[in-house]
C-alpha cells in the first residue's frame, strides 16, 4: 500500500467519522459545526490525492472558513438549547431508512464490482490556477457571470430575510 | 493510484450519513449541515470521475472541477439564506425545531 493510497483510507474513515458525530450529536450544536469542519478538510486531503488542488484550496476556504463560521455565529446568536431525534413517525422512519439503506447497499455493490477503466495519466499543471482559470474564463465564463449575479440575489435575500422589520 | 471505486463509495456513503441527518435531526441548523454534507458528497463524486476522465481527446479535461467550484458557490448563497431563515423563524417561533413549522406538510 503506497502513501496516497493509505491518505486516501486515512482521510475517508476521518470524513466518515466526522460527519457521523455531525449528525448523531444531539447535545451541542457547536460541536456538530466542528465536526463539519472535521469532514470538509478530510474531504479537501482526498480532492488534493484526486489531483483537484485548486478545489481542495477553495473547500478549505469556502467551507472550513466562510460557511462553518456563517453556521456557529447563528449558532451562537440564537443560543439553543440541547436537541433530540424526531420522536413519532418511528416506524416510518425506520421503513425508510431501512429502503434508502439497502438502495444504497445495491449501489455499492455494484459500483465495487464493477472495474471502472483505468485512470489516465494526468497531464502537466492539471488541476492547477492557470489550466482552471483558463477553463473558467472561456469555455465556462456564462457560468461565472451567473454565479455572481446568484450570489447578488443571495446578499439581498438573506439582508431581507434577516432584517427585523422593511421599511 | 487511490481506487475510485472506493472514493465513489465513500461519496454514496456521506450522501446516506447527511440523508440520516435531513431525516432525524429536528434542529434546522443542523439539518442545513446535512445538506451542506450531501452537497459535499456528490462533489466528491465529480472529482473522482474527472480524474477517471482527465484527458478526452488527448487535451485536458476540468469540466468536473468546475461544475465543483459551482456547487460551492451555490451552496454558500444557499446557506446565507436558509441561515437568514433560520433567523427569521426563531425570532417569530423562539424555536428552530422543525416540528412547530409544519403547516404546509402534508
Amino acid at each position: 500500500m503506497t502513501v496516497p493510497i493509505f491518505l486516501f483510507y486515512a482521510f475517508a474513515v476521518i470524513s466518515i467519522l466526522g460527519s457521523l458525530g455531525m449528525v448523531l450529536n444531539t447535545r451541542n450544536t457547536v460541536t456538530s459545526a466542528m465536526s463539519l469542519v472535521v469532514t470538509m478538510v478530510a474531504l479537501a486531503g482526498i480532492y488534493v490525492l484526486l489531483e483537484a488542488h485548486i478545489v481542495a484550496v477553495f473547500q478549505i476556504m469556502v467551507y472550513g472558513g466562510a460557511i462553518v463560521v456563517l453556521f456557529l455565529f447563528v449558532v451562537m446568536l440564537l443560543n439553543l438549547s440541547t436537541d433530540e431525534f424526531r420522536p413519532g413517525r418511528q416506524r416510518l422512519v425506520k421503513l425508510g431508512a431501512m429502503l434508502l439503506g439497502l438502495i444504497v447497499l445495491a449501489a455499492l455493490l455494484r459500483v465495487l464490482t464493477t472495474a471502472l477503466p483505468a485512470a489516465q495519466p494526468i497531464p502537466e499543471g492539471f488541476g492547477g490556477f492557470a489550466q482552471v482559470g483558463i477553463a473558467l474564463y472561456t469555455d465556462y465564463v456564462l457560468l461565472v457571470e451567473m454565479s455572481g449575479l446568484l450570489l447578488l440575489a443571495a446578499i439581498v435575500g438573506a439582508l431581507i430575510l434577516s432584517k427585523r422589520k422593511i421599511d | 493510484m487511490v481506487p475510485l471505486e472506493h472514493v465513489i463509495g465513500l461519496s454514496a456513503i456521506l450522501f446516506m450519513i447527511g440523508v440520516l441527518g435531513v431525516v432525524t435531526r429536528r434542529n434546522l441548523i443542523v439539518v442545513l449541515m446535512s445538506i451542506e454534507l450531501m452537497l459535499n458528497a456528490v462533489n466528491l463524486a465529480f472529482v473522482g470521475f474527472n480524474r477517471l476522465w482527465a484527458v478526452v481527446d488527448g487535451s485536458p479535461s476540468l469540466d468536473g472541477q468546475i461544475f465543483v467550484l459551482i456547487v460551492i458557490t451555490v451552496s454558500a448563497a444557499e446557506v446565507a439564506v436558509g441561515l437568514g431563515i433560520v433567523i427569521s423563524l426563531f425570532r417569530n417561533r423562539d424555536s428552530v425545531d422543525i416540528e412547530e413549522v409544519s403547516l404546509l406538510k402534508w
